[in-house]
């Protein structure tokens, strides 16, 4: 059986060079591979873009403009971007009821996004799908999913895909700590171990099941410790930190490619907004817990990290990229709100393939 | 004031009939209850009854009009007391028919809807060799010509490889064609159904054998939430080529967990093809067909079936078609509609119904989605009842869709309520004597068929 391994990231006395230990302190290797700058300002702005659409999308569920359930990442953007930075636009990935972040993270298109949750023919499901059941096959993403752990059997069949073609493509699933206790999880790692597939397994662990606390559902505190029941490599990442997400999936990335098979990768990150948008929602969290996690904000320190410490972005150039985004998002809405309803006859298509 | 004498309805489709003939005349005293008048249409002959007492005033329509809208009033009766001067108002012309009715265009789609009658596909009859085969080696047969033929497609299952499939249905697969295209999974039918799933979205043609289709339950949220409505949810985008095969329904004395059949389940779910054959002919020729659609199919086999043999034909590409069923014996008084394993007891029944002088029509149903609705309804026109067979519960079962399609498409040629032959209402006991009593039996279907004849 494998340890748990760690990636220690971030460590100020060796930036350049990372150590991989064994949870018993042993050390595994070294690994960095720095992102250039553009993509780390690039990385900045898919996670300033992905909080900016939800924000965006809370205040017009508020106003009645979007119907149904949006399920806000705010707080977790590090994950999606971390990740989706690691992989190539042909790698595959599932996501959840709360997937507005890995779809801009595999790079959807923001217009075809918000349409979707108006419910616009011109949505990324032609208005029939909805904010749980975005897909962009274009892009890989074979979708989010409303039913917790439903994405994982199937992104683990487009691993099984990737590993007959041989082509080295790999594939993702994102599910968060609750999945980790559903029997499909459990199953798919399983089958994924044994058959060795090019996959990542990516649980964002924002500590709370939907209105439970994960602590008082999981048998563990570390969803990374199941790994060790399946014989494939546990990573712990600091999920707030958008380097380190991206140098483990990184990691887990190459040791896919190279045909060793999965890793299960546990991003400890948080959920500042509610598990979904309602009115008056009743929120079991503490003030304190939430304000504390705010000040761990993953946007805000990544930001003043590439301003203080790397300079490689101004505070003018900061405040240049969240006017475009919030001009690429009030475009979206524009967008969203000039395209028409479904026609009632659509009600009737695609329900076979011809 | 004089009464009205409207043209009726003899059933809620019909919208116009022929006045064939006068039975009362002008100046005529009827009593309530007298026959007034013959109507005809094109379906069948019926009199009208005086619901009130009087005289006949005036005939509005001529003896031998065709084309009476219903409503349109046919006669004017006079109460006691009043007299010709009484008709003064009426207008005596019919009022005008409104020509070409035509529907409103429909803004929506319909949500009281009787499904489509669709005309049946072509199925061009097979006339060269057959040989004798087995239904599992059918199955056998249809996969690795599948597999032969196209790359993409690939068998996954428990048991599948290495033993060759718990019912053996995948003997020699494994050697052919390696353990790349012939997989075994854990005993883990959510995970692996999910897995095949996703792999079907990238473009790959999975057959996922359930060791039964009791088992399939654990996998029921893939098949429905993942497998059945990604194309819609989607907007297009993304298929599901995929076939779910194995084993439905009771086998022998395996008790309630082992012995359930699925067909109404999946039938219910908008995005699913649903397939369960009789013959080892329509085994191999509809798994062919179903490996090769590009939408996820329910293919329903019987593991009783498995060993029986029937004649197949000789040709690597001979298919049958999804959503067709198929007449296999000609009768005119009583329509049997059975699939899979049932089919047997229904040839059964017609047997022995005929040596007691009742014709009766057996349909293998084969698909149960698309259902051939055209083939039913022109049998159920030809004999005017029907009885439906199938092993499931009772309730909400295909013999209830049965029953609203034959009422919704032939209300008016039925010369008896649809008769259903199902399982008994209870989970399958082990017992033997209970399990032959809850399992629906040959006997069963010939009392149901003399029942609709009204024989006993």
């Amino acid at each position: 059986m494998q340890p748990i391994i760690i990636v220690r990231l971030r460590d100020k006395a060796e930036q350049a060079v990372h150590h991989i230990v064994g949870k018993s302190g042993h050390h595994l290797g070294n690994m960095r591979m720095q992102p250039s700058p553009n993509n780390q300002i690039e990385m900045l702005r898919q996670m300033q873009t992905i909080r900016r659409f939800e924000e965006r999308a809370s205040d017009d569920f508020h106003a009645g403009d979007i119907y149904g359930v949006v399920h806000c990442y705010i707080g977790e953007e590090a994950v999606a971007v971390g990740v989706c930075s690691a992989l190539e636009r042909d790698d595959r990935i599932t996501s959840t009821h709360r997937g507005h972040g890995h779809c801009i993270a595999k790079g959807a298109d923001l217009n075809r996004m918000m349409a979707e949750l108006y419910g616009r023919e011109t949505g990324y499901c032609k208005g029939k799908g909805g904010s749980m059941h975005i897909a962009d096959f274009s892009i890989g993403m074979l979708g989010a999913n409303g039913i917790v752990a439903g994405g994982i059997p199937i992104v683990t069949g487009a691993g099984l895909a990737a590993q007959l073609d041989g082509n080295g493509g790999v594939a993702v699933s994102f599910f968060g700590d609750g999945a980790s206790n559903a029997g499909p999880f459990h199953e798919s790692i399983n089958i994924a171990a044994k058959w060795k597939l090019p996959m990542l397994y990516i649980c964002e662990n924002n500590l709370h099941s939907a209105n439970t606390p994960a602590s008082k559902t999981l048998a563990l505190e570390d969803v990374a410790a199941r790994a060790a029941g399946y014989g494939i490599p546990g990573v712990i990442v600091d999920g707030n930190d958008v380097m380190a997400v991206h140098d483990a999936a990184t990691i887990a990335v190459a040791r896919a490619r190279a045909g060793e098979g999965p890793t299960l990768i546990e991003c400890k990150t948080y959920r500042q907004s509610g598990h979904t948008e309602r009115l008056e929602a009743y929120e079991h969290r503490t003030s304190e817990e939430i304000d504390l996690w705010k000040k761990k904000d993953p946007i805000t320190q990544f930001a003043n990290n590439l301003i203080q410490r790397e300079g490689q972005l101004s505070e003018a150039d900061w405040k240049q990229m969240d006017d475009e985004i919030l001009q690429a998002i009030q475009a979206s809405v524009d967008f969203a709100k000039a395209s028409p309803f479904p026609k009632p006859e659509s009600a009737l298509d695609d329900i076979f393939a011809q | 004031m004089p009464i009205q004498v409207l043209m009726p309805a003899l059933s809620p489709t019909m919208t116009e009939g022929t006045l064939a003939k006068w039975l009362k005349g002008e100046g005529d005293s009827v009593a309530s209850g007298d026959i007034i008048a013959e109507i005809e249409t094109d379906k069948a002959t019926m009199e009208i009854e005086a619901v009130e007492e009087g005289i006949v005033g005036r005939i509005l329509i001529a003896e031998g009009t065709e084309g009476v809208p219903v409503n349109t009033p046919i006669a004017m009766l006079l109460e006691e007391g009043e007299d010709d001067s009484a008709l003064g108002d009426v207008i005596l012309a019919p009022p005008e028919v409104e020509t070409s009715p035509e529907p409103a265009p429909q803004a929506t789609p319909a949500l009281v809807i009787a499904p489509a009658l669709a005309p049946s596909l072509a199925e061009p009859e097979w006339t060269g060799e057959t040989v004798d085969t087995t239904v599992r080696d059918a199955l056998r047969d249809a996969m690795a010509e599948e597999m032969r033929a196209e790359d993409k497609v690939f068998l996954m299952g428990e048991e599948v490889a290495q033993y060759q499939g718990a019912y053996k249905i995948s003997q020699g697969l494994l050697e052919e064609f390696g353990d790349r295209r012939v997989v075994d999974t854990p005993i883990t039918e959510h995970g692996f159904a999910g897995i095949g799933v996703g792999a079907a979205y990238m473009g790959l043609r999975p057959i996922i054998e359930f060791m039964t289709f009791n088992f399939a339950m654990q996998a029921m949220d893939q098949i429905i939430n993942s497998a059945s409505k990604t194309l819609y949810m989607s907007g297009g985008q993304m298929g599901c080529p995929i076939v779910f095969r194995g084993p439905n329904g009771a086998a022998s004395r395996v008790g309630a967990q082992h012995s359930q059949c699925y067909a109404s389940w999946y039938a219910h779910c908008p995005g699913l093809k649903v397939v369960a054959p009789y013959s080892a002919a329509d085994a191999k020729g509809l798994l062919k067909s179903a490996i090769r659609d590009p939408n996820p199919i329910i293919f329903l086999e019987n593991e009783i079936l498995y060993g029986q043999s029937f004649p197949v034909p000789v040709d690597d590409d001979w298919t049958v078609p999804i959503g067709k069923a198929k007449v296999l014996r000609e009768g005119s008084d009583v329509t049997i509609l059975a699939f899979s394993i049932m089919v047997g007891k229904a040839l059964e029944a017609a047997e022995a119904l005929a040596a007691e002088g009742i014709s009766a029509e057996v349909v293998d149903l084969r698909s149960l989605r698309p259902l051939d609705i055209d083939t039913i309804v022109k049998s159920v026109k030809k004999t005017n009842r029907v009885v439906s067979c199938e092993e499931g519960w009772p309730f909400a079962g295909i013999g209830s869709e049965i029953a609203a399609i034959v009422m919704e498409h032939a209300f008016d040629w039925l010369d008896a309520p649809v008769a259903r032959v199902a399982g008994l209402d209870v989970p399958l006991p082990y017992a033997a004597n209970l399990e032959k009593l809850a399992l629906p039996q040959t006997d069963h279907i010939t009392e149901a068929a003399k029942s609709v004849c009204y024989r006993s």
